[in-house]
């Protein structure tokens, strides 16, 4: 093979050739387009449910359940968001997981730096045991636990308020102290002996030195605890019983009370919730995808 | 896995650094102990009770644990729990290593498909559950108007107890991008040299990525395996939502042939329908210990394909 090709390849016109390497992205170009293809589709398949919930959600009732079900909305029926609101308290049960969301939030953007700053910037013996304990707990599922809560928080009377939601969030929350751990423990230890030095007693080093140097692991803390209590299911529905008391993730049930699910407004009111979740996402790409890595760069 | 610090009289300093660290964690001290370890040895207690959630906790030996170990919809509840697992644990591993590996090509555009990737993994679950009702319909809905396009028959994806639970695994893929950050994270920390070396050594793509790669990610996959586990094992929130939660006027529905009664439904049911408080935190301390033993099993079960760097 090789003797064939040089036989029949001028040496002459291989020389002249040879300033400009054609043949090498004649080979690239298809491989890269593959890839494209692939992430093309792959990414489509996880974009559809969001396509198919806009889709949906612009339909009136009859072009929804039609057979086959139309790819676009022919007809928008753009007052399904309107009716969405209308149709169940949405103004209540929004108040309500707004309420929550803030008050988890808070609770998060205190506790967590705080305990981490425990964890991290002090040496103290048992230190590393007690960490561990805090990792432990992320493997307990939190269900073992909500027949006991219950009854402790029904014996509070805290039940029916949001008690049992947000006030959870000031005592930490393993993943977040972990997060905040990584990050101070990537600061150099001299920035606090330098303040110490100067007179400062540890909670003003944590307080005016450290947590300042610490935002943006802060903010990766805010932005995962609001998009979770955002989205919270189980403790709202485990802790709230009066209908008034309701976040957005329980109250949607309300849409499908009759027999005739109104799916369309069910599918513009979870636009409206998932909307500022995107709209968080968008604005602060880099914080997710800092937060999720930052437990697997060994420390 | 946590080794028990040896027990020595403290030096003045490290008693001055207890003291200076103590108000730091002392929020997590409290919390611990207030929602968790109490809730924990409490549900022990009321495990050997009868107890409706008023009035008194009257104790009855062994019987809610005899009483379940005879009543079939606890074992029903367990076994789709494991049957559920046992699907969505290496299914989601597989998707994420795939989208981790999609995450690292090497093309101009590859924030953008991160982004689609991962973008659905932070949404409320809930949500994406009602999104399923509409695409799963056998009527109306996407996926089953494609099969049919395509050839394949119609399935009654939430109305066939062979099908219940397979939704819920292809529903939980959408929450694959969170893990795929991290096995990214992990892939991009394979020196480089590694793959020119098996290059230069006439190594394709499939070799190099079982010799080099995937040894190099185990760590990641062992975490993947245990916390997917733990995950699978309360699964709740689609089940509840797919079944139309309270809608049935107070009793809850379970699926077709109870195929989504979970083990947590169960406990769910049992604590705040029936009012049996005992019974399920009977249920609850079983949880509690098939999870223990399902982690340290695998821990056990790791050891013989986790590859540490340090050996």
């Amino acid at each position: 093979m090789t003797v064939a090709r040089e036989v029949a390849e001028p040496p002459a016109l291989t020389v002249a050739r040879r300033p400009a390497p054609a043949p090498r992205p004649e080979f690239r170009i298809p491989r890269t387009l593959m890839v494209r293809l692939g992430l093309i589709i792959a990414s489509l398949l996880f974009m559809l449910p969001f396509y198919w919930m806009a889709n949906s959600a612009l339909k009136d009732i009859h072009e929804l359940s039609s057979i086959p079900p139309t790819l676009y909305p022919h007809v928008p029926a753009f007052d399904n968001f309107v009716r969405a609101v209308t149709y169940i308290p949405f103004g209540t049960f929004l108040r309500n997981s707004v309420v929550l969301t803030a008050g988890v939030t808070i609770g998060s953007a205190i506790s967590n730096p705080l305990i981490a700053y425990g964890f991290s910037r002090i040496k103290w013996p048992g230190r590393d045991f007690v960490f561990g304990i805090v990792m432990a707990s992320i493997f307990l599922p939190f269900p073992v636990l909500i027949v006991a809560l219950f009854d402790i928080f029904a014996k509070l009377q805290w039940v029916d308020t949001f008690l049992p939601i947000i006030v959870p969030a000031f005592f930490g929350n393993p993943f977040f102290i972990f997060l905040m751990r990584q990050f101070f423990l990537g600061l150099p230890m001299e920035i606090s002996e330098q303040a110490r030095i100067d007179g400062a007693n540890e909670f003003q080093v944590f307080l005016f030195i450290i947590l300042p140097l610490a935002k943006p692991a802060v903010a990766v803390v805010i932005i995962f605890a609001a998009v979770q209590a955002w989205g919270e299911f189980l403790t709202p529905l485990l802790f709230l019983q009066d209908e008034t008391k309701y976040p957005l993730s329980i109250g949607l049930q309300f849409y499908r009370q009759s027999h005739d699910v109104a799916y369309n407004l069910l599918m513009a009111a979870s636009t409206l919730i998932v909307l500022p979740i995107v709209a968080l996402f968008i604005a602060f790409q880099r914080f997710f995808i800092e937060g999720v890595t930052a437990g697997s760069v060994k420390g | 896995m946590i080794a028990a610090p040896r027990l020595r009289r403290l030096t003045v300093d490290e008693r001055r650094s207890l003291r200076t660290a103590l108000p730091f964690i002392a929020p997590w001290i409290v919390g611990f102990i207030a929602f968790t370890l109490y809730p924990i040895f409490y549900s022990l207690y009321l495990s050997f009770t009868r107890y409706s959630g008023f009035g008194d906790a009257t104790p009855v030996g062994f019987e809610n644990y005899t009483h379940m170990a005879s009543d079939p919809l606890f074992w029903q509840a367990l076994g789709n729990t494991f049957y559920y697992t046992a699907l969505a644990v290496p299914v989601g591993v597989v998707v994420a290593i795939a989208l981790a590996m999609m995450m690292n090509q090497n093309v101009r555009e590859v924030a953008f498909y991160r982004a689609a990737f991962y973008l659905p993994s932070i949404l409320p679950l809930f949500a994406l559950t009602f999104i399923f009702i509409v695409l799963l319909n056998p009527g109306f809905g996407l996926v089953d108007y494609v099969l049919e396009l395509v050839g394949l028959p119609a399935v009654n994806w939430l109305g066939d107890a062979h099908w219940t639970k397979i939704s819920i695994v292809l529903l939980a893929q959408l929450g694959a991008g969170g893990p795929a950050l991290i096995f990214l994270a992990s892939l991009r920390a394979v020196p480089s040299e590694l793959y020119e070396a098996a290059k230069l050594e006439g190594a394709g793509p499939i070799r190099s990525f079982y010799k080099i790669t995937l040894p190099l990610i185990t760590p990641v996959i062992l975490f993947d395996i245990i916390y997917g586990t733990i995950l699978g094992i309360q699964i709740f929130t689609p089940a509840f939502v797919l079944t139309g939660g309270t809608s049935g006027g107070g009793a809850y529905t379970t699926g077709p042939e109870n195929s989504l009664l979970f083990y947590v439904f169960y406990l769910y049911k049992t604590a705040f329908q029936y009012s049996d408080m005992g019974f399920a935190s009977a249920m609850a301390w079983v949880l509690f210990v098939i999870s223990v033993v399902l982690a340290a099993g695998i821990m056990r079960w790791s050891k013989g394909w986790v590859h540490y760097e340090s050996g």
